[in-house]
């Protein structure tokens, strides 16, 4: 579904991403981890068009993304720290969206239930707290059920109970056979929730494995000691 | 367009900073008639208090707004959206709420103190110099990414416009002032907006008699239908030039 050839970027004479290739498919719940600076989110943006790569190419259900935006009627992002404009209010914000997607139809209001948006419409972005916004966030990601859902660092700032909401619907759309990205630090939560990893040092894909494998190949149970196995081992070597 | 303009434009005129901006210039405007004994004079004080006060205003109001919406922007980029569509809307809520508090701010003083066809010249000035700044800022912010860098330059860029020109004209008409030099001073005004506006509106005014020669020869140029278009377009290029070229950076812009 996505297809990520041969992709590099520098920022000046960082260069933040070294030749890339990854092929993403349908049904998959993907962790991209790696140390801080690695260029995750950079491989995101590039995804969503936000930065441009220097080199290489993105191709989404077999279109080049540089040809047309509408490639991005598939995808539901969620962004590490959500920030609106002070004074719109969550309903005018979840109306400007459904304005610019141009849809009322199919709508996927599981979440904006759960997360009891209805009584929040009215409340200013600018009043909400940090985990509010992230709900926010959320909603409108998953709002449109979109074939292709990126988070980065979904749950960091939602109370337990939202965060556990969250990782079910998350499951519940992998299920449903969507694509799912997911960066995250914290390794423990990923567990039962993503099919593969991706794990990326310095600009480049250390490895990409599925679960399964990971786990089998260490000797371990979860994910979080069989990365850190790997990682020892490599520092070993 | 218009699918984000509009959230954009409600954003913007609910911000309490544009409130207190609308009010202050509606005091401005109030005090400026009342305080002279006639309109002429009041319209001169307040001429020149506009022309100080706007750019200002306006520029770092929209800077602020941009390098605010940064986390914002990205949002809608993330969603089918053309970025030369989020530029533009961006420009359009800013200018247009900015246009709006000036015109009920200081509008309304005018109309009902000054001559009818003074004040719509002066209403038409402060909206087009509004709108220019707005587009100064919409460049400076695509220029730097650091905020602090930016903000710098929106204000370095309002004391080159509103002080620091008026100054090097005048240096120069002193050191060349054994030459012929009015008719390249004539060309040298259209470099600052804020300097040809000043022009045009003074030379509605009878003021414009106090200006002597060079006076004459602004009138020359200026005081026609020709001139008065020329001048138009001038300001308008000053709008026009700044947001496409920051159009164009930002179509490219790692955010």
């Amino acid at each position: 579904m996505i297809e990520i050839k041969d992709i590099s970027k520098s920022f000046g004479k960082l260069s933040v991403l070294r030749g890339i290739d990854l092929n993403l498919n349908r049904g998959q719940c993907i962790a991209l981890i790696g140390p801080n600076g690695c260029g995750k989110t950079t491989l995101i943006k590039i995804i969503l068009s936000m930065v441009m790569a220097d080199n290489g190419e993105v191709i989404i259900n077999g279109q080049l993304i540089t040809k047309d935006i509408a490639y991005k009627k598939m995808i539901g992002y969620m962004p590490q720290i959500g920030r609106y404009p002070q004074n719109m209010t969550i309903g005018q914000i979840i109306e400007m969206v459904q304005s610019i997607r141009n849809t009322s139809e199919n709508l996927d209001l599981s979440l904006y239930q759960s997360f009891g948006m209805d009584g929040l419409l009215d409340k200013k972005m600018g009043t909400l707290s940090g985990g509010t916004m992230q709900k926010v966030s959320a909603v409108l990601a998953f709002m449109f059920n979109p074939p292709i859902l990126i988070l980065d660092e979904p749950t960091a700032g939602l109370d337990p109970i939202s965060a556990e909401i969250l990782k079910e619907k998350i499951i519940a759309e992998r299920n449903n056979g969507k694509l799912i990205i997911i960066t995250s630090h914290l390794l423990s939560e990923l567990d039962n929730m993503v099919s593969e990893i991706i794990f990326m040092q310095e600009g480049k894909v250390a490895f990409h494995q599925s679960v399964e494998k990971l786990k089998t190949s260490t000797g371990t149970t979860n994910i979080s000691e069989a990365i850190l196995r790997i990682l020892k081992s490599k520092v070993n070597e | 367009m218009n699918r984000i303009l509009k959230y954009i434009l409600l954003d913007i005129l609910k911000n309490k900073f544009v409130i207190a901006y609308t009010i202050m210039l509606a005091v401005i405007g109030w005090s400026s008639f009342t305080l002279e004994d006639n309109s002429a004079k009041g319209i001169l004080t307040l001429l020149n208090l506009i022309l100080l006060t706007v750019p200002l205003v306006s520029i770092l109001f929209a800077a602020i707004y941009i390098y605010n919406s940064a986390e914002f922007i990205e949002l809608l980029i993330s969603h089918p959206i053309k970025r030369k569509d989020i530029w533009l809307s961006l420009f359009g809520g800013l200018a247009g709420s900015m246009v709006l508090a000036f015109v009920l701010g200081a509008g309304i003083p005018l109309l009902i103190y000054s001559d009818f066809s003074q004040s719509i010249l002066m209403l038409a000035i402060g909206i087009i110099i509004t709108v220019i700044f707005v587009a100064l800022a919409m460049l400076c912010t695509i220029i730097y990414k650091d905020k602090a860098k930016g903000i710098g330059l929106t204000i370095i860029l309002w004391i080159y416009f509103a002080l620091l020109f008026d100054g090097i004209l005048l240096f120069l008409m002193f050191q060349f002032s054994d030459y012929p030099i009015e008719k390249p001073m004539v060309a040298l005004t259209a470099l600052s907006p804020i300097d040809l506006s000043r022009i045009l509106m003074l030379l509605q005014l009878d003021s414009a008699a106090l200006l002597g020669y060079t006076g004459a020869i602004f009138n020359e140029f200026f005081g026609n239908t020709k001139g008065m278009i020329i001048s138009f377009m001038l300001l308008l290029g000053w709008i026009v030039l700044p947001l496409i070229i920051s159009l164009k950076k930002f179509n490219r812009k790692d955010l």
